[in-house]
């Protein structure tokens, strides 16, 4: 399987054309998403023709961008003009969106070929795909498991080698657990880095648009393809896109490094195995490494589920019947918007719905919501102190590999704590990285976690880099 | 209307205007009244799954000048969501502000010399407009229900005054002059037929001096008329319940404009949570100093002062000349008044004109010159024309443009320039000697004879004033 980057060479060169590559990919997802519920739509014939075009045009002469002809899988919950978008929702079923989300017209001004929307956990709620209206998706290295979520679909693509790269969506975790549980790279880029126009909003102050790729020099080139300042997102960070690509051979020579107690306390062992060898490594590499305390993290599971939940509540109302999706007909408005909604979203969604409200109702919203956002800038402060010493942080990704199908379906919480190490750098706003290192249960891959200041993008993928050779992957 | 026994009302009003920007308050769409159902729409204003906000910096400019010339402090703010499920509402929430408006603590100050203070004026999205088709109109029982969208998202101010009001005259007062400041700043076009101005009353009832009485709050008023006529109608419904015994329940009301009464809409009890929490798709509003003081500069002069000047140019105006001027300010035609007593037109008669003749085809003053109404009117202080004859061209000039004199030619009325009238005049004389005589010797009453008779020869086109002029300067 090629790299997104030597497909882009290749069909720039003329070496290769995105056709073939696309046929690949079409005949690898043929063969294989029955099984593995990957794809909830695939695009053949927008595909086709943008791949024509990218050949066209480099027969032409022209430089197509840094991902000519490499297909790409996009997560649904990204709008793409006319291709049905459902957020793994019935509520949604059949709607196809009148215009196209920033990251999808960045990644074809880049050259690349979008080829079909992905599985995930209703509207990104979730740790396993499971709560998708659509059937979870299998893990690729081991279809009895969860290929994590909520990006699993995302995730489980360039896993099964359906493409080389994709994206997802990270509002706790949805990116780097995913990649961890599926043996990718994956990262959280800095709020505001990636622009979140067209991106269906779960909790609009957490969520972030990602990479996957199976190196992190993909992961850099499609991070880089999409970042940068847009104008339809008030949130979007003003400053020009950090260099990524140029800076992946870095190295962390002279770079403090903690790790981080709370990033790996209640990890299973193999896991924190894992992450001491990743020490070893960096230490190997140059960098110096200390040990810190960062007591925060742990009120940092309670504060999201009051955060994102009351953010949701407000984002999902608009799923009335009124205008698009859904409609369960009634008698009056307030029965129709009722019975839609009873009828569209899930149990997950549901109960993320009435968390919400609840944590923004009168009389609550000082003990829950208001007492959550203290929480959350104390663990700005406490991130903020913990850089003026170190560089970066490094911790587990998850506290365990890919777990079993239904193994946590019945318990919220234990489903919620896949996510008590990746919510902290989605609370602060800042970026964090998920790198493959090593292996536990099963032989299944463990994710090791970097973790970084706002636009520390270019260190984080450096220093993965680092691991990924101490790995032996170039 | 006076209340009966001692009771005094208690009215605060929330007046929303929608802001005269090109584009809506989070989108590019054309922010304009009157266009084909869901034509000025788009993913962000409709929205659509995965849109979001854009603040439109003409819309926060808009909202400054209001609070510059209401005197708030305009100071760092915040955008909130207001939730809440109603099928005109795309978003099922609101985008408004809560805690930190971007102005507060302003007041107004009334021709009558009262002073009502300005709690705050906010920034806010307006929502889509819904048509109920069966039943009373109204949602409930209707058969179906049309909306449009091409509202939703014009950016609107909410200007909240304190419960400083004390009448319905008072309220109409308040909001007439809030009106004119809307419009003098360029705000707002103040259509309130339009839906451009609309306003919710808080109207309570109390004995002089106690506390506060509870208060029901009437939505959506679209007229003057019909604030003044929903406040007394409450008052005196609330008065009435009292004076029975009974109490009265905190609720929104609606306002009824066929029937004359306010019904509940919902209670205390009924009212939503709105579940209010900071938009995370805005980030702060905080206008620097630089952009706050360009919008000071850069705002005319507003109507109480514009009043105060034009009345100084009065001497000793009546009620009624008062009246005038404040339609000239209202309908901005000082222009048309200076012009005209500059070139010499006594003021009063100049204020007279223009808000008689010029406010009642005020649609077409773009057809005339400030100095084609300055030279009609003195035309006919000189005696040139009569008043009905000057009324006929400015009537003219309001439809056509076009020059006076010439005007006034085609129309015949050139005949009856001093020179001619003077002719006519000398003739009456020489034709009635003994009623001459008379009026030589000082009967005054004879004056009206020589008018009648110049009236009866002009079929009515003579001035009578000229008319005596002539009579006197014989004499």
């Amino acid at each position: 399987m090629k790299t997104a980057h030597q497909i882009a060479i290749d069909v720039q060169s003329g070496a290769g054309s995105a056709e073939s590559e696309l046929e690949r990919t079409l005949g690898v997802i043929a063969a294989r998403n029955e099984e593995l519920n990957v794809f909830l739509h695939v695009d053949e014939d927008g595909a086709r023709s943008a791949a024509a075009s990218i050949d066209a045009r480099v027969a032409k002469g022209e430089n197509v961008g840094p991902l000519a002809g490499v297909p790409i899988a996009i997560k649904d919950n990204m709008c793409q003009r006319g291709i049905p978008t459902t957020c793994s929702s019935r509520i949604l079923e059949g709607w196809r969106p009148p215009y196209s989300a920033t990251v999808i017209d960045r990644l074809l001004a880049a050259g690349a070929v979008p080829v079909g929307k992905t599985n995930l956990d209703e509207f990104a709620m979730g740790s396993s795909t499971e709560t998708s209206a659509f059937g979870a998706t299998r893990n690729p290295l081991d279809p009895t498991r969860v290929p994590g979520g909520s990006s699993g679909g995302s995730a489980a693509a360039v896993a099964a080698d359906m493409t080389s790269i994709a994206v997802g969506s990270d509002t706790g975790g949805s990116i780097r657990q995913p990649a961890a549980l599926c043996g990718l790279v994956g990262m959280k880029p800095s709020y505001g880095l990636v622009s979140r126009y067209g991106l269906i909003a779960f909790a609009s102050s957490l969520d972030q648009i990602g990479p996957f790729a199976k190196n992190v020099m993909d992961a850099a080139i499609l991070l880089e393809a999409i970042a940068g300042h847009d104008p339809m997102d008030s949130t979007s960070l003003p400053e020009p896109p950090p260099s990524l690509v140029a800076h992946v051979n870095d190295g962390v020579a002279g770079k403090r490094i903690a790790l981080v107690r709370e990033l790996v306390d209640g990890a299973d062992p193999d896991v924190v195995a894992s992450v001491e060898r990743a020490v070893e490594a960096l230490k190997d590499a140059g960098a110096t490494i200390v040990e810190l305390s960062i007591p925060e993290f742990r009120l940092g599971l309670s504060a999201y589920y009051l955060i994102a939940p009351a953010e949701a509540s407000s984002n999902l109302a608009r799923y009335d019947g009124v205008r698009y999706g859904l409609r369960v007909d009634a008698d009056d408005v307030a029965a129709m918007n009722e019975a839609t909604r009873t009828a569209g979203f899930g149990a997950e969604v549901k109960r993320r719905i009435m968390l919400g409200t609840y944590a923004l109702s009168a009389g609550y919203y000082d003990a829950y919501y208001g007492q959550a956002l203290k929480v959350r800038t104390q663990m700005i402060e406490a991130f903020k102190r913990a850089y003026l010493d170190v560089d970066l942080l490094i911790g587990a990704t998850t506290p365990s590999v890919a777990f079993e199908f239904g193994s946590k379906t019945s318990d919220p919480m234990a489903m919620y704590l896949s996510d008590v190490f990746t919510i902290p750098t989605n609370l602060a706003g800042d970026a964090a990285v998920s790198v493959p290192f090593g292996s536990g249960e099963a032989d299944l891959p463990v994710g090791v976690q970097l973790l970084g200041p706002g636009r520390s993008e270019a260190q984080l993928f450096a220093a993965a880099r680092v691991l990924e050779i101490a790995e032996g992957r170039s | 209307m006076t209340l009966p026994g001692e009771w005094e009302m208690v009215v605060g009003l929330e007046v929303h205007t929608e802001l005269k920007t090109a584009t809506k308050m989070f989108c590019g769409c054309a922010n304009q009244f009157g266009s084909e159902p869901n034509t000025n729409i788009c993913p962000v204003c409709l929205g659509l799954p995965g849109s979001l906000p854009v603040l439109n910096e003409r819309a926060v400019e808009l909202a400054m000048a209001i609070g510059v010339a209401l005197h708030c402090r305009i100071a760092s703010s915040t955008f909130h969501r207001k939730n809440y499920f109603y099928p005109d509402m795309p978003k099922d929430f609101q985008i408004t502000q809560y805690d930190l408006p971007i102005n507060s603590g302003g007041y107004l100050d009334l021709p009558d010399g009262s002073h009502v203070s300005i709690e705050r004026a906010h920034l806010e999205e307006d929502t889509g407009k819904s048509t109920h088709l069966g039943g009373t109109g109204r949602i409930h029982g209707a058969d179906r229900s049309l909306v449009d969208y091409n509202r939703s998202g014009v950016p609107l101010v909410e200007i909240v005054s304190a419960p400083d009001i004390r009448s319905s005259a008072h309220a109409r007062a308040y909001a007439a002059e809030l009106r004119g400041i809307l419009i003098a700043t360029g705000a707002s076009d103040g259509r309130m037929e339009e839906g451009s101005m609309r306003i919710d009353a808080n109207v309570s009832v109390r004995k002089p001096n106690a506390p506060f009485g509870t208060r029901c709050e009437i939505k959506n008023l679209n007229s003057l008329r019909s604030l003044h006529r929903a406040i007394d109608y409450e008052a005196l419904r609330q008065i009435d319940v009292i004076e029975d015994g009974g109490t009265i329940r905190q609720e929104t009301r609606h306002w009824d404009e066929i029937f004359g009464e306010t019904s509940t809409m919902r209670t205390k009890e009924e009212a939503e949570d709105y579940r209010y929490f900071r938009e995370p798709d805005l980030v702060d509003l905080d206008p620097n100093q630089a952009w706050q003081d360009r919008v000071r500069n850069g705002l005319p002069p507003m109507p109480a002062e514009r009043r105060q000047k034009l009345t100084a140019r009065l001497s000793e105006p009546s009620q009624a000349q008062l009246e005038a001027v404040e339609v000239v300010i209202d309908l901005g035609l000082e222009n048309f008044v200076n012009a005209a007593i500059d070139a010499g037109v006594e003021p009063a008669l100049a204020v007279a004109r223009a808000a008689n003749e010029l406010a009642a085809g005020i649609e077409m003053t773009p057809n005339l010159a400030p100095e084609a109404f300055s030279a009609t009117v003195l035309m006919e202080q000189g005696g040139a024309l009569s008043a009905t004859q000057s009324k006929t061209v400015l009537g003219e000039l309001l439809a056509s443009g076009g020059d006076p004199k010439s005007i006034a030619k085609a129309k015949g009325f050139e005949q009856l320039s001093s020179d001619s009238l003077g002719s006519t005049v000398a003739e009456l004389i020489e034709q009635n000697p003994d009623e001459w005589a008379r009026y030589r010797e000082g009967d005054e009453k004879l004056a009206q004879f020589f008018i009648g008779q110049v009236m009866k020869l002009t079929k009515g086109q003579a001035n009578g004033k000229a008319v005596i002029a002539e009579l006197q300067a014989r004499r």
